[in-house]
């Protein structure tokens, strides 16, 4: 029997993960740290401290009060010394804390000893609450709060925790870093969360091109009741919620539900590891692993960096040739988004940065579309691009719902197999965003 | 066949009398006199629906053909038997002058061009995240070759025949322009800007932006000019087209329009507000490279301009 994977459509882009073999490097603190209020999907925090206050690493400097809301802590210690929007990698100017560094002073509660603690005596409830608490988000780049995830509503039941450690983005590496580096924390977290969930399976679906991780985790997996390990067929988008459920379980997610509806919860390695160190460690998400790769990079490396470091200095540190670069990418190629500035910061959801030669920067001339089906056979959702981007165009909303334009993922296949080089996505994204505006509007009325 | 036919016109006769809709001939009479652009400016779905819904209300309050104007309006209103009320001549303003030269592109841009999607991409290339970004979608939106893309600067140019439709209100995602009285001889005064952010944020981006200083509030005398969010905003309305408020905007966002240009007097009595020689001589350089108010650039290019525009867009969907 062949390895599993989704059923619908795929596709199998060069992996090019040069940074597979580079072990996880902490970058050194920054001069200056610019800490964004809206890092997360949901309501920005509000902020808590003044202008000139002098914080600790770990401290609490933003509170999420609304439900889907996160809590964001200080990764540095110094003094705060403004409180003003900034550009960050969104592109657009938000709200941030910007904290002049000064020494790394910890938190008195945090543990920071090396050694792993195994043990967890506390109650489901209260592992909730720290998770909420200690501000922990999706590690996998969509950055959705996860103590949303574990607060289950009445009536649903959860059978299966599924850890994606799947990371199909090409490029990418840092989950796997995590996976072979801090295993046995990340297994730890695994565990805290089949508690919180009252779960007793919770599945690890790995892509078969991590073969050391696969490794790695199955020798781990023994320890501890409950857990294993999946091989799956490297294919994109796997790492999509719906698709690894469809891939590890074979059970579909109808179109506009939560994985809850077929009794599953998905969340990162990453995540895993931040809940280990949150619950465990009382540390809370001020550090994340960062890979800075692609072809004008002179050491694709992998680091472990604090929220709020410029990216620019990331590039420094990993020798990047800037005169050969056209664009710097904030995530994958395939889903990250282009950058507008080096000063951006490091966030929660910064999973690597990527940065692209100048000649492979440009965007191919747009073609007539040839009608070759390619796009709808490769799309992991069932839709059809071509349809949808004309759709969206000709300003079509109410047919652009009733084809589901709102189950795209933005996986960027269509693109990326489209012999015309149409911008199927861009026109996808304007029809969603119109299409849920109008949604917006009619739950108004 | 015969026979057939011959029945079938019986019955289409009677079914015809049976089902006969009898409208009011009024609405013909209107229909007539419209102008049968179908423009949806009135608000309507065209001239038609226009003339219906006006005839069944049976008052001419709250309509209004913006094609026609009020010249229309008092022919109509025999027909009905009212008087239709007078209402100033309006015309489509762009509140933003972040042209290239003023707002300087921070970064290159190949992408989607279309405003709708590039607002919520990001910022746009000047970084404003308030100004227009050029991607003429309120040019294909006019119907009456009102407006013009200006590839010198960037931003769309509204032309005198501009007749007020809302159409490019409604296209535009950013709410940039605003439907204004025309004023006495086509003068008006308004803030080219509608920037939020605070001076030194707003300024950073683009230099001929609304700063929110609150220098016009204090010289205006008519109460015309209220500052909200750093924003200042004329009320068309109460103002009197003084002049002063232009003067005195250290970013020069207030634009003027269809003014006759200034006698220069030795000692004038208006004094600028930054006293500072470097200031000035900042402002000075400012001052050069800053582009004259849309409005006066010259409109025998705007049709070449218009229709290569609309080509392009055929060419993309």
């Amino acid at each position: 029997m062949g390895l599993l994977t989704f059923k619908l459509g795929g596709i199998h882009p060069p992996e090019n993960k040069m940074s597979a073999s580079a072990a996880i490097v902490e970058l050194e603190l920054p001069k200056i740290a610019v800490v964004p209020l809206a890092q997360h999907l949901g309501v920005p925090a509000k902020v808590q401290v003044k202008r000139g206050e002098i914080v600790k690493v770990g401290q609490l400097i933003a509170k999420g009060e609304a439900f889907i809301s996160a809590n964001i802590h200080s990764p540095v210690s110094g003094k705060v010394a403004k409180i003003e929007p900034r550009l960050d990698s969104s592109g657009f100017r938000r709200e941030s804390v910007i904290i002049d560094v000064q020494g790394d002073d910890w938190d008195e509660s945090i543990d920071l000893s090396p050694n792993i603690v195994y043990e967890c005596n506390m109650e489901p409830d209260e592992i909730v609450k720290r998770i909420h608490d200690l501000g922990i988000v999706g590690m996998g780049g969509a950055t959705f709060p996860s103590h949303v995830k574990y607060m289950v509503p009445e009536g649903k039941k959860v059978e299966y925790l599924i850890i994606n450690g799947v990371e199909c983005e090409p490029y990418l590496t840092s989950d796997h870093r995590v996976m072979l580096e801090k295993g046995e924390e990340m297994m730890i977290g695994i565990s805290i969360m089949m508690k919180a969930l009252k779960v007793d399976k919770a599945i690890i679906g790995i892509e078969n091109n991590k073969g050391d991780a696969i490794l790695n985790l199955n020798n781990i997996a023994k320890n501890f009741r409950g857990i294993s390990v999946i091989p799956l067929k490297i294919q994109y988008p796997q790492g999509g919620e719906k698709q690894l459920i469809d891939a590890v379980l074979g059970r579909q997610v109808p179109s506009g539900k939560l994985p809850l509806e077929v009794g599953c919860i998905v969340n990162n390695v990453g995540t895993a590891y931040a809940i280990y160190e949150a619950v465990q460690k009382n540390k809370p998400l001020i550090e994340r692993i960062v890979t800075v790769t692609g072809k004008t990079v002179g050491t694709p490396s992998n680091f472990k960096v604090r929220i709020g470091t410029p990216i620019s200095e990331l590039l420094q540190k990993a020798e990047c040739d800037m005169n050969r670069t056209g664009k710097v990418i904030n995530g994958g190629p395939m889903m990250g988004k282009s950058i507008i500035t080096l000063d951006a910061p490091v966030t929660k959801g910064t999973s690597g940065i990527l940065l692209i030669e100048t000649e492979h920067s440009k965007r191919v001339p747009v073609q007539n579309c040839i009608r070759c089906g390619k796009c709808t056979t490769v799309c992991p959702m069932g839709l059809e691009p071509h349809l949808l981007s004309i759709n969206a165009r000709q300003g079509d909303d109410e047919r652009s719902e009733k084809e589901r334009i709102m189950d795209c993922i933005e996986c960027g296949s269509c693109v990326y197999t489209c012999p015309s080089g149409r911008p199927l996505l861009d026109n996808i994204r304007l029809g969603k965003s119109n299409v849920s505006l109008m949604i917006r509007n009619r739950s108004r009325k | 066949m015969a026979s057939i036919g011959v029945a079938a016109a019986v019955i289409l006769y009677f079914v015809a009398q049976k089902f006969k809709v009898i409208e009011d001939p009024k609405i013909d009479l209107v229909d007539e006199a419209l102008p049968g652009a179908n423009c949806g400016g009135c608000g309507y779905a065209g001239c038609r629906a226009f003339a219906e819904g006006m005839v069944k209300a049976g008052t001419m309050d709250g309509f209004f053909c913006p094609v026609g104007g009020n010249e229309l309006m008092k022919s109509i209103g025999p027909i009905l038997g009212l008087v239709a009320d007078e209402k100033k001549p309006q015309i489509a303003v762009l509140r933003c002058n972040g042209s290239i030269k003023n707002s300087i592109p921070k970064f290159e841009y190949d992408g989607d061009q279309t405003c709708s999607f590039t607002t919520n991409l990001t910022a746009g290339i000047g970084g404003c995240s308030y100004g227009c970004l050029g991607g003429g979608e309120c040019v294909d939106a006019c119907d009456f070759d009102a407006m013009y893309m200006d590839s010198e600067t960037n931003l769309p140019v509204v032309k005198d025949n501009c007749i007020s439709c809302n159409a490019c209100i409604i296209a535009c995602p950013r709410d940039i322009l605003e439907l204004r009285n025309r004023g006495p001889k086509d003068k008006r005064i308004f803030v080219s800007c509608i920037n939020e952010e605070k001076g030194p944020l707003a300024k950073l981006n683009c230099t001929v932006a609304c700063i929110g200083c609150n220098a016009c509030v204090k010289v205006c005398k008519f109460d015309a000019i209220h500052v909200n969010n750093f924003l200042a905003y004329i009320n068309y309305e109460t103002c009197t087209l003084c002049r002063k408020c232009v003067d005195v905007c250290p970013t020069d966002a207030i634009h003027e329009v269809n003014f006759k240009p200034r006698v220069v007097k030795s000692a004038s009595p208006i004094v600028k507000t930054k006293p500072s020689g470097e200031k000035q001589a900042e402002e000075l350089a400012v001052n050069l490279t800053k582009d004259l108010p849309q409005e006066e650039k010259k409109v025998s290019e705007a049709i070449e301009k218009s229709e290569v525009k609309s080509e392009n867009k055929a060419n993309e969907i």
